[in-house]
């Protein structure tokens, strides 16, 4: 089986794919990726089914295979390079055998993916190969490690190109009524609304706080409410009143009041905003939440109808020449 | 009895909450309407989960509309099936109370006005009930003691429990699993792991479990947690 070498490694890259749901009642949340449309991007980009990948936090490391591969970036915009050629981002590109592929910081966004055509085949823990690194599944990756992965079946596939949904840029996101919505009152509500927001340095999987320059955003009377059932993208409001947007490996159940939860389509924009990115709420209708509902079935299937081969430009093509470009002649008497 | 709610978690989530505060009966109800709704077998529904005051029911959006599981809960809501919902398996787990393994035992059972022998009585000589699990995997919220343990956390978090500590707040007991601080007080040790990812059961908990802990010495409690065949000498039993 193929293989990847971890030459070295930036801090706290994990394996992620779309996590292990159904263990709420016991306690652990889903997890999985924090930028769940990279994972399906990656999926349509390299024409293969969901597989985990590397989801680098910011910076990433040197990596080869000892196999040919197609590999895919997608998520925040990585700086990279297969031996001395730049990687564009959201394309099948060829990794071959021995190769150095470096993968730099962010310039755009923060949770990057590198997703290999085989896949990552590490065992799969109540079924899914996902790091959960506050439940004890899986850890760090650490340089000096080899991670087997599946065959790809066939790396000469012509390469393949995705048009991403911009979402590094932070901007406006949209925000459903949750179940303490009205434990709010309502202009504080409203002055939610109006607030233009900075994402914090402090931020990890776990979810993101959000600093502004205002009062905090409490409860009527301060009080204390019951600890309850929560989900990735509901925004919390801590003890000091400052909104903190709960990300794929949140806890299940908690105590701070939640003034509403971020649409799963637009939570890729809050995990990709880097430190110091504006952000601005707004609340939508239940039923225009409902409307934006979309399975990752669903999600992947358009994908795959949007990847477009890439023509190459001839004069791009620095060995050109040791390419064959016709076969199949014949002298033309044996036909 | 207060009317349950119907709220939105997610759009593809329906929270149904029993009370706004945590008491025996509202969480006895979300865990049998749990329970309830699991074998109904909604189609659509993907996740059933309860918590402390409150059930949420995943679905999926592309086989049932919010709307139309709504009216499915209230329907379930308005048939409410409390018979066979009781503990179905009942936990016996060796629990150590000598100082070393229970440094704020006096100190809690000062805040509940008993001795520490009587504080470790009341709690071997109870049947508690697993109301919800959280905060980390597996870890159970174990409840209720009498009234007079309704004693507040302490502000001043511990920065460390080790793992199987029993703590105790607000008439509740943990058996603590979570690499995290804490403001629950350490009255006793057990050797029983609650999350174990790595084996087929990881979890050795469901919400609604009877546990009923039994004191051992300290010596016993050390031995216990050398021993591989056994998780802290924990047994289950089917009620029945």
């Amino acid at each position: 089986m193929p293989n990847l070498i971890i030459h070295s490694i930036g801090p706290g890259v994990t394996i992620q794919d779309l996590g292990r749901p159904g263990w709420t009642a016991q306690g652990l949340s889903t997890g999985g990726a924090a930028d769940r449309l990279a994972i399906l991007e990656a999926a349509a980009i390299l024409d293969i089914p969901i597989q985990a990948g590397i989801e680098m936090m910011g910076f990433g490391g040197v990596f080869s295979v000892d196999s040919d591969m197609r590999i895919t970036l997608t998520g925040a915009q990585m700086q990279a390079s297969i031996d001395a050629t730049p990687v564009p981002q959201n394309t099948s590109v060829l990794l071959r055998a021995g190769q150095k592929l470096t993968i730099g910081g962010a310039k755009q966004g923060v949770f990057g993916y590198l997703t290999f055509a085989g896949g990552i085949d590490t065992p799969s823990i109540m079924g899914s190969r996902a790091a959960h690194l506050t439940a004890g599944i899986g850890g760090v990756l650490q340089a000096g490690m080899s991670l087997p992965l599946g065959k790809d079946t066939d790396p000469l596939t012509p390469p393949m190109r995705l048009t991403p949904t911009d979402r590094c840029a932070g901007g406006t996101v949209r925000v459903m009524p949750g179940p303490q919505t009205d434990f709010f009152d309502p202009a504080t509500l409203a002055r939610f609304a109006a607030t233009t927001f900075t994402r914090s340095p402090r931020g990890n999987r776990q979810g993101v706080r959000l600093d502004y320059d205002d009062i905090p955003f409490g409860l009527s009377g301060g009080r204390n409410i019951t600890s309850d059932l929560i989900v990735p993208g509901d925004i919390q409001m801590t003890g000091d009143g400052v909104p903190y947007v709960l990300l794929a490996e949140c806890q299940t159940i908690g105590g701070y009041p939640r003034i509403g939860s971020v649409l799963p389509a637009d939570l890729p924009r809050i995990a990709q905003a880097a430190p110091g990115t504006k952000l601005r709420f707004n609340f939508v209708t239940l039923q225009e939440a409902d409307a934006t509902a979309v399975s990752d079935k669903a999600t992947l299937a358009a994908l795959r109808t949007q990847t477009t081969p890439i023509i190459r430009d001839p004069h791009d093509i620095a060995d050109l020449l040791s390419y064959q470009l016709i076969s199949g002649v014949t002298a033309g008497d044996d036909l | 009895m207060t009317k349950p709610e119907i709220c939105p978690l997610g759009v593809d989530g329906i929270l149904v909450r029993f009370a706004r505060s945590l008491s025996e009966d509202a969480n006895t109800r979300a865990i049998a309407f749990a329970t309830q709704l699991k074998s109904a077998d909604i189609k659509g529904v993907v996740e059933v989960a309860s918590s402390l005051i409150s059930v949420r029911v995943g679905f999926d959006p592309a086989l049932i509309t919010r709307q139309a599981l709504a009216q499915t809960l209230s329907e379930q809501l308005a048939q409410p099936k409390m018979t066979g919902t009781g503990p179905r398996r009942l936990w016996q787990i060796p629990v150590a109370f000598g100082t070393d393994h229970a440094p704020q035992l006096a100190e809690a059972a000062a805040m509940a006005g008993v001795t520490p022998d009587q504080a470790a009585a009341e709690i071997t000589g109870q049947r508690l009930r697993v109301i919800a699990l959280g905060f980390a995997p597996g870890q159970p919220y174990l409840g209720m003691l009498p009234p007079h343990w309704d004693i507040a956390r302490q502000s001043d978090l511990t920065p460390q429990m080790p793992n199987g500590a029993l703590v105790a707040a607000v008439r509740q007991l943990i058996i603590f699993a979570a690499d995290a601080p804490t403001g629950w007080r350490h009255i006793g040790q057990t050797a029983f792991r609650v999350y174990q990812p790595d084996t087929p059961a990881p979890f050795a908990f469901q919400p609604g479990d009877a546990v009923q802990f039994c004191a051992v010495g300290d010596a016993e409690l050390t031995s216990l947690k050398d021993r591989s065949d056994t998780n802290g000498g924990a047994q289950v039993s089917v009620i029945t």
